[in-house]
């Protein structure tokens, strides 16, 4: 029982940081229609940041606000540069686009940083555990449990109750009818990105303290991941972009400490064959977005 | 007196399909104005082209003396010019209150918003009583009023209203009619497209008769109906 409550823990860690990455893909995706690939390096960015803050001494409560700043401006950069020229384009055009700003980073990475992997420096205080009813529960776990609620709530309050969060919704759902009230395709875009730049710096915070370490390729599994996660939720759909994220890191955990050692090879196939499963009986993932839905019909 | 709204030679394409080959008119400020036809004529083309949301492929529209053509749709509903569009097009997803807070997009003065929100309610009550309400679980006449609310919280010297009765019940559609003769009253300035010829004969000052994206007739109603060119126009397209 205990061992089964460790590995929650360790699930809630990992699938939160699994559904703020696939919130972020969600928001960009539910209003412009593209699955922005390049979001991996989002945090990457946010990880290389970190990482120079440690070595410029630079202590880990300004590094991270740093990093989270760096991983925004980054997102609506990418945006504004990238992006914007192919807005009309088809999915198939700003998906491509989105691999080759992916990789143009990437190579800057390894080019202009290291190929290699590089140690970030972390506050201790990371990597003590606390004792809570029995558990030893690491206190990194715990602060990315508690930064994925704080990161929850705050999406929440933003797309319910303020004016450019509803407009993000509205725009999701109806984009020509949202310019038509006065919406600015521009602003809620450009907000998009922001929101899903901010999302991947805290991602990125929450994967390195549990690594102590960023590479140039970081961003690559962590948003692929994402991305299954999002299809799992419900592609487009904000709640079900949580829901998949929290599932799938639910699906992985539980079968790295469950499965037989003799079958820890085939974890990760079998964790896809349980995805793929669960999108048999739902195709249109556990909380399918209700606009795109009927957009397909 | 120059016009508030108009067009000259306006051309509408999907692709070959021609919907609007060469269209002009004039609206003058207080003045209710009808377009009518058939399906298919090219009403709803000419409205969402003037507000943006398709392209125009040549002419010109005018807004207060201003070309407004190609002009990016978000620019029009601050400058006083809205269209509640065909199919109402509510944000399901939204509750009553927020989709006519996003009908005041580029408002915000708290006191005009307020002002905004209460002339909506004044004219809509229900709205207000399901203002908390998703937008997708009202009825199809409280989401044409929602729509016709939404259109009207940026406070339009010009409203279009693209079929605001179409699929509601009889006594609903007379509530619309009412409604426009009502905002002519406010000052708002119409240009209404309806199937329900003869209600919107009763209302229009002036009307414009189309047949396959052209002009083949206008004037007042007495004028139109005196003339048989209106039954050919719903007869010759069907
Ligand atoms: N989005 C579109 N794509 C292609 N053809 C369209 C589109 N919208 C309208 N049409 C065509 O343009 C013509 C005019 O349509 P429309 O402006 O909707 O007429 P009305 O509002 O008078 O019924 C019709 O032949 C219609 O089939
Ligand atoms: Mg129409």
């Amino acid at each position: 029982m205990d061992i089964f409550l460790q590995q929650t823990v360790n699930a809630l860690a990992l699938g939160g940081t699994y559904a703020l990455l696939a919130l972020g893909l969600a928001v960009v995706f539910s209003i412009m229609g593209l699955i922005n690939f390049a979001h991996g390096e989002l945090m990457t960015i946010a990880g290389y940041v970190l990482m120079y803050c440690g070595i410029a001494g630079v202590s880990f409560v300004v590094a991270v606000p740093l990093a989270l700043m760096a991983s925004v401006i980054a997102a609506v950069l990418m945006e504004r540069i990238a992006f914007r020229p192919v807005r009309n384009g088809s999915g198939a055009t700003m998906l491509v686009t989105s691999f080759a700003v992916a990789m143009i980073l990437q190579v800057l990475f390894q080019n202009l940083i290291s190929t290699r992997s590089q140690p970030v420096l972390l506050p201790a205080m990371l990597s003590d555990s606390v004792h809570i009813a029995g558990m030893v529960i690491g206190v990194n776990k715990l602060a990315a449990i508690v930064a994925t609620i704080v990161m929850l709530v705050f999406l929440d309050w933003f797309m319910k109750h303020q004016k450019t969060g509803i407009a993000m919704r509205a725009a999701a759902e109806d984009f020509a009818v949202a310019r038509l009230m006065g919406i600015r395709a521009n602003t809620v875009i450009a907000g998009a990105f922001a929101l899903s730049g901010l999302l991947a710096g805290v991602a990125a915070v929450l994967w390195v303290s549990q690594r102590a370490s960023v590479d140039p390729l970081m961003g690559f599994m962590p948003v692929l991941k994402a991305f299954i996660a999002a299809i799992l939720g419900g592609l487009g759909s904000l709640r079900g972009a949580v829901a998949g994220g929290f599932l799938l890191g639910f699906i992985e955990i539980y079968l790295s400490a469950f499965l037989p050692p003799e079958m820890q090879e085939f974890r990760e196939p079998i964790g896809l064959g349980i995805v793929v499963l669960v999108l048999l009986f739902r195709p249109n993932g556990l909380i399918p977005s209700a606009t795109l839905k009927a957009e397909k019909v | 007196m120059q016009p508030l709204l108009s067009a000259h030679d306006l051309h509408v394409s999907y692709g070959a399909v021609k919907a609007v080959r060469g269209v002009n008119f004039e609206i003058r400020q207080g003045e209710i104005v009808a377009f009518l036809g058939a399906n298919g004529a090219g009403k709803s083309s000419i409205m969402n082209a003037i507000t943006g949301l398709v392209p125009t492929s040549s002419g010109q529209v005018t807004f207060e003396g201003r070309d407004i053509t190609g002009a990016a749709p978000e620019t029009l509903a601050p400058s006083g010019l809205t269209l509640s569009p065909e199919g109402r097009r509510v944000f399901g997803t939204l509750s009553v209150a927020d989709n006519l807070r996003m009908g005041a997009f580029a408002l915000n003065d708290k006191a005009a918003l307020e002002t905004a929100y209460k002339r909506v309610y004044d004219l809509f009550p229900i709205l207000q009583e399901r203002k908390d309400q998703y937008a997708g679980t009202l009825s199809g006449g409280q989401q044409q009023m929602l729509a016709v609310g939404r259109a009207l919280m940026s406070n339009p010297r010009v409203l279009l209203l693209d079929e605001p009765s179409l699929g509601l019940a009889p006594l609903i559609v007379d509530q619309i009619f009412d409604l426009i003769l009502k905002l002519r009253d406010q000052g708002v300035t119409l240009l209404v497209v309806e199937q329900n010829v003869a209600k919107t004969l009763q209302v229009a000052d002036r009307a414009y008769v189309l047949v396959n994206g052209a002009v083949v007739e206008q004037g007042k109603p007495a004028e139109l109906t005196a003339s048989g060119t209106m039954q050919d126009a719903y007869l010759g397209a069907n």
